[in-house]
């Protein structure tokens, strides 16, 4: 890694950049020079004019002669009047000068403090308000920043999209920014040159396009919602008339962009509001999850589901899915059936309701028929605060109809509400790279610029983009990392990461809000914008002026506060978003014709019965395998399946039987002579006749941490089939290939049929407590095994039996509360705790090994029949005993109990008898079996959280409720003068839970939302009855079945 | 004769046979005694000790390379995991402590029990108590996520002002394992004095003259010295015999006080000691049989010896196989969940071979010893011996292993396999076990000459027994 | 008298060997009969005989012990009060700090050790060991001593001891051989 790139001087001053374009005309232009030096404010240095005028020559011999100074020349210069940029600049510099001390000391010189700025007090971090882009969509984020070093993204709670929750991604974005294999520098045909050289190949290009119109020039991005580029490409496309911008977002929902476009005749997108919605029905739509909204949604579903004993009352949740989802494990009544069936099912039920009709070609199971009887039934009692859900991957005709579905049901501007699209300029993504590739092979193309995206690996097979990619004659892959697509280019852009540059991006009800730098770029790297400078003759621009007088001209127009727009940007920074921007929702009706054709097609679809439907869905943790490369992601288990590192061919029991494969048997998929290898993982819940194959792996170069991962789902996707293809053919080939698993893999592993045991276990020692809506008010202590009093560990008999008298706690009692009702196992508390915790990534083999690090882990049952069980999540972190096991074991005293209750690791004690997760019941202890935290690589070392101490190898270590963060709170009210209160601290896990099902708080004051949950009779403690009187409780889980359904179904014994 | 016939009644009391093999050959004389003893140390060393003590080594170089591969990357080499935190280390420990007790109870509580055929197979029981602690003695150490720190385990006062955590089984097994050690030692050197006397008189080189001349004291044999001697060797017998109790009790509770459904038992103490002496005397047997034979000690080391010590192994692998009934039946009785679970799975679970194995090698085959052929017939005797020492460490594998790997929350449950590290470890103690052993036949005495004197006919001599 | 006065430095004693312990026994018993009391017998394996003859009945032994043994359990119990009660009171798993269970362990483990190791040097210190040089060693037959033989030193140091009567005292006990020991 290149260490002169951690320790930037000062900004360089503009005169070199600026100067630099200008001189390209190699004869030096001395008016333009000294009109610069003018405008320079304070001296500015030069060694001799080549120099001042960064000709390219000068340049060029600047690499040669000092390569690694060479950056600091080409710098895009920040905002350099700026006091923030200042000091995210020093205190960067000072960081890495603290770091300094423990790795061999740079060659280069760093910049030392003048004057200590008085916002940077090290050990005190800053908060900055930015903006998480995933998928062209943002959210709100407020970004931690430790003397300089972004270390942490939470949600913004200003924020509409994010209300103060995060998800995986954004959790895991802060790693990607310290990436060691994060390309670092600008490649020519893998020689390292200078923005200055690009620029000098791409101008005289440009200039002649300009001439013909552009019409050779492409641009190819992803989803695009940033105002800012939006505007860019506006002028571009003024410019280059005959130029075009493609588009290709391989794991958007290209078919609600359709739906939208037949029923409603504009590419509307649909808010819904859950707070509204008492009876909802998914048809396979993960859409707490998953999708520009799910944080918001997530959020408003659990508002309705957060039952206690004062408000017993909570929405109902249908869920006709194949692929079990998160949303899914939440449902009431859940059935799995294959795809064609979730169509008919759709068909059915909108027969039912009387807006379609028609009837699925293949009849449904009577099962199936009862519960579209029941649906309908309950949608149409509640008119208007019913909702239904089409997975946005979903066929168009499924979508149709539930466009129809909930017009139908008056939930149109109540529960779903229709706004202008947030994508900028909205394509036919499919379409425009189709569009695309057959310009490519017509030879059209003069230059193609990918900005973001690969689409080398991502866009349909059937495509070849590869080969027609390689017609285009001038190539620019603008990206991240050096990706499949950045191998077949000439050039390669690194492109800035979020958190070093400036942006601006929408959310999914519109809201803008810009993205600001934490941190001098790392390497040597360009934003999109500055990229786009290019066409627009302003190469010198950087994107701070370009994001800037966007928003100059347009914060107005976005009704902002009147008067000084400085101020309004200022405030819009602040705040992390953009008043006014959300899209207003307007009125449009669906044309009937639409949903009979849709009904049409479903009721004429004749499905094979013995078909089996391959479905390709965005993987959980890798997305669409651009986050492939990021080790937090690939350790992360797949909420569903628990699968780390790699992806596999999940399908159901049923399934699986009738196939005779096992878990990790290797069989053959093949597809109209398409074939991968893919190994078989068995999951309980998934549809018969059908398979999932989840995206973003399989990568070719992706690094070291994402290369050859999995198998690559998108060698099988074509572009009549990009989510789901019917008739695929599955041979086994008698290999099998181990896959790592965080759960219950070695029951399988051990051949014999284990799981059915761990399954007995489960439900006779009920880890989770479940139970139904009605039978919990008949009796609200139903969860716990003796009526009466709810079984708190002061009430247990177990309390009896102890002949040791109880620690009395007095002042803070450091407690969590878990609410499984709404827990749905989304995983960004896990890595949220890692990022918090600075938790080592340890790598498939140690994760065979069972040697998982997650100090919060996620454990999944399964209840019930395997071929359609209910799911349960539940979020373990360390219990915080107050009678503690582990601490009674340890010979040296390393685990010990604090006066508020904490169980207490001291690292620096351990010697490492690991007697304590023997002992613990919970095994929520983690060991260093070997060295796990990377002490070689500088750059990963800015991103520790200096508040937490890094493990040495042969130590315990466990879940600490944050304490570091309950130390700060702490110290910061006693500075006030006052006690920790509500609002003060939570835990990483808390914060970043989208539903508040984790709330963390003090048991000995009332106003927290976790000692209220503890005094409701859904709380229980896990394994209660080893009186190890847990600070972590957890409230049940309760399920509001349709009592038409009770009894009748399978379903309805299963609670 | 007689004297020593109506001395000679069995541990277990049966009833006197017309013929009882005597504790020593007849025609001995206290000069013969010294002689024959004394010659295996001072004679020439015989070509295949050199043979056997090179191949112990070469084991021992086994364990030196694990431990150095272990120092340098980790306890990560060996297939310890979440949620089976101890493995082989932990299993070695308590089957190597196990074996010590036969030597401590030989020496201490027979002596007690005025058992005289005791007299001419306790030193070398007690010498093999030591080499078995000695290679316990590591493992816990070597476990350790960061062995240099093992040290912390001591109470002694430093500048951090921390000391042990003394409610922790670990702690109290630092203090019991360390002074069943102490004494262990202390035992067995005091009883080496006279005899270290002897050869210090008898030595014919210098360099064997100062060594055994330094380590005997300038041991007279005085009638005041043996005065005290006694009372102090007595004294140190009936010190020894509460701590061979203790030490396996102690050892038991590192189990016994965890919460871990299969160690949460109060059974442990009396089963694991009756375990650790039936093992014990296992080994004395794997070991004196063959070595017997090699140096023609059959008349020292008799019959009777082979049959008594059979007979103490039979009574208690009796009690260790009433151990495995009770828990069964406490899992059952408890109308605890876990606890039932926990036995099911150990002997239908993913480890019911070892269960079945660990069943046939300590509670079937030692049945074999009902039969006086088997007892009185070294070759046999030794098989079954060999089915113990196995059968013992399966034991200690199940307990440890299958409790652990599927405790109370399903969810972490998980598999345990032992690594080539872990073999190469514990094979290796077998070689550094193996290597002190020969070390000792070779340079010490392994029968002790003076108290076999006291047993020659006429000697006059009172064994071992208290001044009134 | 002034010749004796001389050869007393010089010489140690005399010592006489037996074969068998029976003579030793009954030698033993005339010697202490004629009234000497420097007397010391050497045999290869304890003889209770002879130390009973000898008049060797009460060793300290015992009490060593008992006192090694309290100063082990009070001083073991002490520590683990004083460190959870003093020294570092930590809260430990929600048990109480003078958890006395858990205490006797390691105390009774203090008491067996302490015990012990007063023993073994009690024995040491009582029997004068370590001694590396004593005069009976200057006698070449002593060797014997430790194999099977069995000998009676008379010492000089005995106000009965007179050369020339002391050895004919000796002689008329049947030994195998008496010899002068040097100082």
């Amino acid at each position: 890694m290149n260490e002169s790139d951690d320790q930037k001087p000062g900004p360089p001053t503009e005169a070199t950049d600026a100067i630099g374009r200008m001189g390209q005309s190699t004869p030096i232009d001395l008016e333009a020079v000294q009109e610069k030096l003018r405008a320079e404010p304070g001296p500015a240095m030069w060694r001799s004019l080549d120099e001042l005028a960064g000709t390219p020559d000068f340049q060029e011999w600047l690499h040669r002669e000092f390569p690694r100074q060479a950056s600091e020349w080409v710098e895009p210069a920040d905002d350099g009047v700026s006091r923030r940029a200042f000091l995210q600049l020093a205190g960067g510099s000072l960081g890495l000068a603290g770091l300094t001390a423990c790795t061999k000391q740079p060659l280069e010189r760093i910049v030392p403090y003048v004057r200590q700025p008085e916002e940077i007090v090290p050990g005190k971090p800053l908060y900055f308000a930015s903006t998480h882009v995933h998928g062209g969509y943002g959210y709100g984020v407020l970004a931690t920043s430790h003397t300089g070093r972004p270390t942490k993204i939470e949600g913004n709670p200003d924020h509409p999209a994010s209300l103060g929750a995060t998800d995986v991604f954004a959790q895991a974005s802060v790693l990607d920014l310290y990436d060691p294999n994060r390309s670092q520098a600008i490649v020519n045909l893998g020689r390292i040159r200078t923005w200055g050289a690009f620029v000098n190949e791409a101008s005289p290009l440009l200039k002649a396009q300009q001439a013909l119109g552009g019409e050779g020039v492409r641009i190819l991005t992803g989803t695009v919602t940033s105002p800012t580029f939006a505007d860019q490409m506006k002028t571009i496309l003024a410019q280059y008339p005959k130029a075009r911008w493609h588009r290709w977002e391989p794991a958007a929902a290209h078919d609600e962009y359709r739906a939208a476009v037949a029923a409603l005749g504009g590419p509307h997108d649909r808010i819904y509001d859950l707070t509204q919605a008492k009876v909802i029905l998914s048809l396979g739509s993960d859409f707490l999850t998953q999708g520009p909204g799910s944080l918001r949604y997530s959020r408003d579903f659990s508002r309705g589901r957060q039952v206690r004993a004062k408000r017993p009352v909570m929405n109902r949740l249908y869920a006709v899915e194949s692929m079990p989802t998160n949303t899914g494990t939440l449902a009431d009544h859940r059935l799995p059936l294959p795809p064609d069936e979730v169509a008919g099912f759709a068909l059915a039920l909108a027969a039912a309701l009387g807006v379609a009709s028609g009837a699925p070609a293949a009849p449904l199971s009577p099962r199936a028929q009862q519960l579209v009887a029941a649906v309908a039934k309950d949608l149409q009692a509640n008119p208007g605060a019913s909702l239904v859900v089409a997975d946005g991957y979903a066929p168009q005709a499924v979508q149709v109809l539930a466009l129809a579905m909930n017009e139908k049901l008056g939930n149109v501007g109540k529960t779903v509400r229709y706004i202008r699209p947030v994508e900028a300029d909205p394509v036919d993504h499919l379409r425009s790279i189709q569009e695309l590739v057959i310009d490519l092979n017509a030879g059209k193309v003069e230059a193609l610029f990918v900005l973001g995206g690969n689409p080398v690996y991502t866009a349909p097979a059937d495509l070849g983009f590869a080969a027609a990619y390689q017609k285009a004659r001038l190539r620019v892959h603008h990206g991240l990392y050096q990706d499949e697509t950045a191998q077949l280019s000439q050039w390669h852009i690194p492109e800035a990461h979020p958190l070093e540059t400036w942006s601006d991006a929408r959310a999914f009800d519109g809201t803008a809000s810009l993205v600001q730098p934490l941190i001098e770029p790392l390497y040597e790297s360009k934003s999109a914008h500055e990229l786009l400078g290019l066409f627009a003759n302003q190469i010198d621009a950087s994107a701070y002026d370009i994001v800037h007088a966007y928003w100059q001209k347009n914060l107005h127009a976005a009704g902002a506060a009147g008067g000084d727009p400085e101020a309004a940007f200022r405030k819009a920074l602040h705040d992390g978003l953009i008043p006014g921007t959300a899209e207003p929702a307007v009125t449009a009706a669906v044309n009937g014709g639409a949903v009979a054709q849709a009904a049409a097609s479903i009721s004429g679809a004749k499905p094979d019965p013995q078909a089996i439907t391959l479905l390709f869905r965005p993987d959980p943790t890798v997305y669409d395998g651009r986050y492939a490369g990021n080790p937090w992601l690939q350790e992360l288990p797949n909420p569903m399946t628990k699968l780390v590192w790699d992806n596999a061919l999940v399908v159901g029991p049923a399934l699986a039987r009738r196939l005779k494969v096992q878990i990790e048997d290797v069989v053959e998929v093949s597809i109209r002579g398409r074939k991968v290898k893919a190994a078989v993982w068995v999951q309980p819940g998934h549809a018969d006749r059908s398979a999932t194959l989840h995206l973003g792996y399989g990568r070719w170069s992706a690094g070291p941490v994402g290369n050859g991962r999995g198998v690559n789902a998108y060698a099988l996707r074509t572009t009549d089939a990009l989510w789901a293809v019917a008739g695929i053919g599955l041979k086994r080939t008698g290999d099998t290939f181990n896959l790592a698993s965080t759960q219950n893999h070695h029951l399988l592993e051990s051949g014999t049929d284990e799981m059915p045991t761990a399954e007995k276990e489960v439900m006779a020692r009920r880890p989770v407590r479940t139970g139904t809506l009605p039978d919990f008010l008949k009796d609200p202590n139903l969860v716990h095994e003796k009526p009466g009093l709810p079984k708190t560990p002061e009430t247990t008999g177990a309390e009896d039996l102890t002949l040791y008298p109880r620690y009395e706690y007095k002042g803070y009692a450091w407690g969590m509360a878990i609410d499984l009702n709404v827990c749905t196992g989304c995983s960004a508390c896990v890595v949220a705790c890692q990022a918090e915790n600075n938790i080592p990534t340890v790598g498939k083999e140690q994760v065979l090994k069972q040697r998982a690090m997650h100090w919060l882990r996620i454990d999944r049952y399964f209840e019930g029949d395997p071929d359609d069980p209910q799911v349960h999540h539940q979020p373990v972190p360390c219990m915080q005993c107050e009678n503690a096991p582990c601490e009674l074991v340890c010979p040296v005293a390393a685990t010990v109990h604090s006066a508020e209750g904490l169980n207490d690791m001291v690292y620096n004690r351990c010697v490492g008898t690991r007697y304590c997760s023997n002992n613990c019941p919970y095994k929520v202890r983690r060991f260093n079996f070997l060295r796990y935290s990377n002490h070689d690589v500088p750059v990963l070392k800015l991103r520790e959280n200096p508040d937490v101490t890094v493990r040495m190898r042969g130590v315990m270590e466990k879940c600490t409720y944050c304490v570091q963060r309950i130390n700060r709170a702490k110290i910061d009210t006693e500075v006030a003068g006052r006690t920790v209160v509500p609002g003060d601290v939570q835990t990483a896990c808390a914060q970043a839970c989208p539903t508040e099902a984790i709330v963390f708080g003090d048991n000995n004051n009332p106003a927290w939302e976790s000692t209220k949950r503890k005094a409701d009779p859904l709380n229980y403690a896990l394994l209660e009855e080893l009186n190890t009187r847990p600070r972590t409780t957890y409230l049940a889980k309760l399920r509001n079945p349709n009592p038409d359904l009770l009894g009748a179904t399978p379903e309805g014994k299963r609670i | 004769m007689a004297t020593i016939d109506e001395r000679a009644m069995l541990p277990d009391g049966l009833p006197e046979k017309p013929y009882r093999p005597p504790v020593l050959a007849p025609g001995y004389t206290p000069g013969t005694v010294t002689d024959k003893i004394s010659s295996v140390v001072l004679a020439k060393t015989p070509r295949w000790w050199y043979v056997a003590f090179g191949l112990s080594f070469c084991v021992m170089m086994l364990f030196l390379a694990s431990v150095t591969w272990l120092f340098a990357k980790g306890v990560g080499i060996w297939g310890v995991n979440q949620p089976v935190g101890w493995g082989f280390a932990i299993v070695n420990f308590v089957w190597w402590i196990g074996i010590g007790h036969a030597g401590t109870l030989i020496s201490a509580i027979l002596l007690l029990l005025r058992q005289e055929w005791r007299t001419s197979i306790n030193r070398f029981a007690e010498a093999m108590t030591l080499f078995a602690v000695a290679c316990a003695g590591m493992f816990p150490v070597l476990h350790l996520g960061r062995p240099w720190l093992a040290y912390w385990l001591f109470p002694y006062p430093n500048t951090m002002g921390l000391w042990p955590q003394f409610r922790s089984p670990l702690i109290w097994d630092v203090f019991a394992v360390s002074t069943y050690a102490t004494v262990s030692l202390l035992f067995w050197y005091v009883g080496l004095i006279p005899d270290l006397a002897t050869l210090r008189d008898r030595a014919k080189n210098r360099v064997s003259q100062i060594f055994y001349g330094f380590f005997s004291m300038g041991w007279r044999g005085s009638a005041s010295h043996w005065h005290n001697y006694e009372a102090a060797y007595l004294l140190l017998a009936g010190l020894a015999t509460p701590l061979v109790v203790s030490v396996h009790t102690v050892v038991s509770f590192d189990f016994a006080i965890g919460i871990v459904p299969g160690w949460h038992s109060t059974i442990f103490p009396p089963y694991f000691v009756a375990g650790a002496i039936y093992d014990g005397f296992a080994m004395v047997l794997t070991l004196t049989i063959p070595l017997r034979a090699a140096f023609g000690l059959q008349d020292f080391i008799t019959t009777r010896h082979l049959q008594n010590m059979a007979k103490v192994m039979l009574a208690t692998g009796l009690i260790v196989v009433y151990g495995y009934g009770i828990e069964i039946f406490f899992s059952a009785y408890s109308a605890n969940r876990y606890e039932q679970f926990m036995i099911l799975n150990r002997i239908t679970g993913p480890y019911h071979l070892h269960w079945i194995l660990l069943i046939v090698c300590n509670a079937i085959v030692p049945q074999l010893l009902w039969f006086r052929k088997v007892r009185t017939n070294p070759v046999p005797l030794w098989i079954v011996c060999m089915f113990v020492n196995v059968g013992m460490w399966l034991e200690r594998f199940v307990i440890v292993i299958t409790s652990l790997h599927r405790d109370f929350l399903p969810s972490s449950w998980g598999m345990y396999r032992g690594t080539i590290f872990d073999w190469g470890t514990f094979i290796g103690t077998i070689g550094l076990f193996l290597t002190l052993l020969f070390l000792f036949i070779r340079f010490l005495p392994m029968i002790s000459i003076a108290e076999m004197r006291a047993l020659t006919p006429g000697s006059r001599g009172e064994g071992m027994e208290t001044p009134e | 008298m002034s010749i004796h006065i001389e050869e007393r430095p010089i010489l140690y004693g005399l010592m006489a060997e037996f074969d068998t312990p029976e003579d030793l026994i009954r030698a033993v018993e005339r010697v202490r009969a004629t009234g000497f009391r420097q007397v010391e017998a050497y045999t290869p394996y304890p003889i209770e005989e002879v130390s009973h003859a000898l008049g060797l009945h009460h060793s300290w032994m015992s009490l060593l012990v008992l006192i090694g043994g309290i100063l082990g359990g009070t001083g073991g119990y002490l520590l683990q009060y004083w460190v959870n009660l003093y020294a570092y009171p930590m809260n430990v798993g929600g048990r109480p700090m003078h958890s006395w269970p858990a205490f006797i362990v390691p105390t009774f483990e203090c008491t067996i050790l302490m015990a012990a190791l007063f023993a073994v040097f009690g024995m040491f210190a009582l029997n004068g060991l370590p001694q590396p040089y004593h005069p009976v060693f200057n006698v070449p037959r002593f060797a014997e001593a430790s194999r099977a033989h069995f000998f009676l030193v008379i010492k000089a140091a005995d106000p009965r001891f007179d050369r020339q009567a002391t050895e004919k005292l000796l002689s008329d006990l049947n030994p195998s051989e008496v010899a002068e020991v040097e100082v």
